[in-house]
């Protein structure tokens, strides 16, 4: 803790970091996305059904700087869950496909581990929605 | 100045003794998969961060983005 004494953006991204057990620095918005990396991120995010906390840091650039120094992460997007860097896009991706990200969020997966688990859906029973085809 | 895939791999080599990698990429974009004893017993941050490290402040600036893919190797 010896950084200068004052610095509002720091602290700002700190306290963001430290409130919101998952966080998401990302460019642009989880609607709008402004990079393929972020895109990517979020729509695994989203395919979890895990609310996650997003920033955009496009608007000032300040933002990016004090958030990689922070992080010693030099690049976006970056996830923060429990107040610890996981990592960006590469990493998420890795962690998503192996189940680990799953697990770290605390999200029940049901990967071939499970061989009495009454998870998988059986092709005979209905799909819980069906989507009509209107055309 | 262009970054060219082969001035990567030449870096990563000589940053991270032991290491080889293989880049490719469109001189903005580029794609790594790095192998060397260097990352084992290593989080994936922490792999990561040794090789940004080889590039410092150039990430994000003259290197627009570098994806990484590690293989932690044993020592030989």
């Amino acid at each position: 803790m010896s950084e200068s004494a004052s610095n509002p953006m720091r602290d700002a991204l700190q306290s963001a970091i430290s409130d919101n057990p998952v966080i998401l620095f990302m460019k642009g918005t989880p609607d709008a996305p402004a990079c393929g990396f972020s895109a990517r991120t979020v729509a695994m995010l989203e395919s979890l059904d895990q609310p996650f906390a997003a920033v955009n840091i496009l608007p000032d650039p300040a933002i990016r700087q004090e958030l990689s120094g922070l992080s010693s992460w030099p690049t976006i997007p970056q996830l923060f869950v429990d107040g610890e860097l996981v990592g960006g896009c590469d990493i998420i991706t890795e962690m998503f496909e192996s189940g680990e990200l799953q697990e770290l969020l605390g999200i029940e997966v049901a990967l071939s581990t499970a061989g009495e688990g009454p998870v998988s859906v059986s092709a005979d029973e209905p799909a819980p929605l069906t989507i009509e085809n209107l055309l | 100045m262009a970054v060219s895939p082969e001035e990567l791999k030449q870096r990563i080599e000589a940053g991270i003794p032991g290491t080889s990698a293989e880049v490719s990429g469109d001189g903005a974009h580029f794609e790594a998969s790095v192998a060397g004893p260097a990352f084992k017993g290593l989080s994936r941050i922490a792999q990561h961060k040794l090789i940004y490290d080889v590039f410092g402040a150039e990430i994000g600036d003259r290197i627009h983005a570098l994806s990484i893919k590690v293989t932690a190797l044993e020592a030989r």
